[in-house]
């Protein structure tokens, strides 16, 4: 499947990943209204981490073996079989958090703003690319399938 | 000092409509010219800090902010002009020599833009790039004094040429630009590796400058021209060897007659080992070499370098232009070099004093006319290549500086404009916000050599595709036929005596 690799060399800490990401799951969708209006209620599904001059933004790995599923105890969060991106169904989150206990990369966040619901990359599946990965200025994320091509970079890529 | 005179060279604009306070502006600069009020959730920004980079402009996601210049600051006065009075006013507070980065931005005639390119009409056809052959292919390195063939027959009877004359050791060129001098420490490493990068993918070649030789850049050996500049950093056997070519800096267009001098600040662990010189200290450049006072000691230092290099690789000699450029090139050609790299007047530096740089030196485009001229008449032009730098702004400026007389030549400020440069010439504080002239680990990242290689490439490539256009327009085939035929060309609104210096007819004029 196609995920977000980071090449955190290039992370530049902008932020406009988390810009980006917080305006795609607005209502409005429109950055300067979604950012007026409803500021305070969109949690960004991508988050940057920052120590010193090291940053990467780093959002949902979709794991093979994803834990955030196997503890969902409602049946929200599931893995499509076919694509590889795992969700969250919003109407039956029930807001235990089990998933953000358990998820090794830190990167469900509790949506409050929108009741008790988890809140992860969805990796844009209406897009051609995650919003994240089409507006870094600096290509620090990038969506490629590793299992399709065997070229030196994406290997590279691949082993972070 | 509570008393300020000087005022700000920029003004802020930002449309609180757009602003949606994402911070990216406050995250972008590193001059600190925005800050965040977390209480009324507003950007202020401070037009005395900003240098104009446009690094915040880019970047804002909304397009909320505008960076102009402040009009009328001062009362208009066309003698006493503002930057004459920020001048006086800082260096009244300072006492110190005013540095500057980038080339001469002041208004010098500029001699490609009163040069005209001709066209085939009727009487000679012109040519289709895009369907009929068309070469840009060329070579730098000393030609020899005449071909000797020897002629025989195989045993079929056919006849075979064989080339006997030994040719002296060439660049080849898929096309007539190469990257100009940028030492590692001026700029940054992944400046240097997209350079060398799109160097090695497209064919050409990059020069490292005066700073030595990453070793991580020693895979692109091909494609790379080593600097030996009066510091000497960085210089032994194996970096002269890490290298097609090596070219000895005397000078440099925008600072002829100075030495360089990268601040200590700037040499970090990796820039101390590549210059081979304690980190933390500053590298200084001497004014001149200390070793060269006549042409005869330039010989000698031409030929060490040969020696060193098994006279495999071309050795040539980068000047900058100045008054008596022509007899000093001439030297320089008996003294053995294979190529000549002339430098003019609007060449870019890291640093520079304003002084120096906005009033010593001449125009490239008279320094190649009046070398080439001077190496004709003389009967060596052959003998060596020329090269010119110092503000090739356009394909156009090639294919000009190529039908006066140059081989090829150096670009160093369109390359790092490519990569994301503003000119807004602070280079010398190393506070490049788009991590190019920089070596601060948080701005360098700035610059992914993935995008710059990509973005230099496309830049070497379009204007390939224009110089095929225009040799085409012209009926020409080949650069090399193009070389040195200033009928060509035609100059616009210029003297009599410009004319006769560029020794092109003015437009009108019939062959």
């Amino acid at each position: 499947m196609k995920k977000i690799y980071i090449k955190e060399q290039y992370c530049i800490g902008c932020r406009l990943c988390e810009i980006h990401c917080q305006v795609k799951h607005s209502k409005s969708k429109k950055i300067i209204k979604a950012f007026k209006d409803e500021k305070e209620d969109i949690v960004s599904r991508v988050l940057v981490e920052e120590v010193g001059y090291n940053s990467f933004a780093i959002q949902c790995r979709h794991c093979s073996d994803a834990p955030c599923v196997e503890a969902c105890i409602s049946g929200a969060m599931v893995k499509n079989e076919n694509t590889g991106v795992v969700t969250c169904d919003e109407e039956k989150c029930v807001g235990c958090w089990m998933c953000i206990m358990v998820c090794p990369y830190g990167v469900i966040k509790r949506d409050l703003p929108r009741g008790r619901v988890a809140s992860k990359c969805d990796l844009c599946v209406d897009e051609d690319i995650p919003v994240c990965v089409k507006n870094c200025p600096n290509e620090a994320l990038k969506f490629i399938d590793t299992s399709e091509t065997d070229s030196k970079e994406e290997v590279e890529v691949e082993s972070n | 000092m509570a008393l300020k005179l000087a005022q700000s060279e920029f003004e802020i604009e930002r449309d609180s409509q757009k602003c949606i306070s994402c911070q990216v502006c406050v995250r972008q600069c590193s001059n600190d010219v925005h800050e965040y009020d977390s209480d009324e959730d507003i950007i202020y920004s401070d037009n005395d800090k900003c240098v104009g980079c446009h690094r915040c402009e880019n970047l804002c996601p909304t397009g909320a902010i505008k960076i102009k210049e402040k009009e009328a600051e001062f009362k208009k006065n066309y003698n006493w002009t503002s930057s004459h009075l920020r001048n006086i006013y800082k260096q009244a507070d300072s006492g110190g020599i005013i540095l500057t980065g980038m080339g001469c931005d002041k208004p010098y005639p500029v001699y490609w833009d009163h040069i005209l390119f001709n066209a085939a009409q009727v009487t000679n056809p012109s040519i289709d790039p895009l369907r009929e052959p068309m070469e840009i292919k060329t070579f730098i390195g000393r030609k020899p004094d005449k071909l000797n063939m020897e002629i025989s027959k195989d045993k079929n009877g056919n006849t075979k040429i064989k080339l006997k004359t030994k040719i002296p050791p060439q660049l080849e060129l898929s096309t007539p630009i190469m990257f100009s001098a940028m030492s590692y420490g001026s700029i940054s490493f992944n400046a240097c590796m997209s350079l060398a990068a799109a160097a090695s993918k497209f064919g050409t070649f990059y020069n490292t400058g005066e700073g030595g030789l990453h070793e991580d850049l020693y895979g692109f050996v091909n494609n790379t021209i080593v600097q030996v500049a009066s510091g000497r950093f960085g210089v032994d056997k194996n970096y002269l060897n890490k290298a097609a070519a090596v070219e000895i800096k005397i000078g440099q267009g925008a600072k002829p007659g100075i030495g360089g001098h990268l601040p200590g600040e700037k040499v970090t662990r990796d820039v101390s080992r590549t210059r081979m010189i304690p980190k933390g200290t500053d590298a200084l450049s001497p004014a001149p070499h200390h070793d060269i006072y006549s042409i005869e000691d330039l010989s000698q230092l031409i030929y060490a370098l040969k020696e060193a290099t098994d006279y495999k690789k071309p050795v040539g000699v980068k000047i900058s232009a100045v008054h008596n450029v022509a007899p000093i090139a001439s030297g320089i050609v008996r003294a053995g070099a294979d190529f000549i790299t002339i430098d003019g007047f609007r060449g870019g530096t890291g640093a520079a004093p304003l002084v120096i740089r906005d009033n010593v030196g001449i125009p490239i485009e008279l320094a190649l006319a009046s070398v080439d001229r001077r190496l004709r008449e003389e009967g060596i032009r052959h003998k060596v290549s020329i090269i010119v730098a110092g503000s090739i702004r356009s394909s156009s400026d090639v294919i000009k500086a190529i039908a006066l007389g140059a081989d090829a030549a150096y670009i160093g400020t369109a390359a790092l404009v490519a990569m994301g440069c503003h000119l807004c010439q602070k280079c010398y504080t190393g506070k490049c916000n788009w991590g190019i002239a920089t070596q601060d680990p948080y701005l360098t990242k700035r610059l992914n050599p993935e995008i710059g290689t990509r973005r230099l490439l496309n830049l070497l490539h379009s204007w390939s595709l224009e110089k095929k256009e225009m040799l085409g327009g012209a009926g020409i085939n080949a650069i090399e036929s193009l070389k040195g035929s200033r009928e060509h060309l035609r100059g616009i609104d210029l003297s009599e005596k410009e004319l006769a210096i560029l020794g092109i007819k003015h437009a009108g004029e019939a062959w």
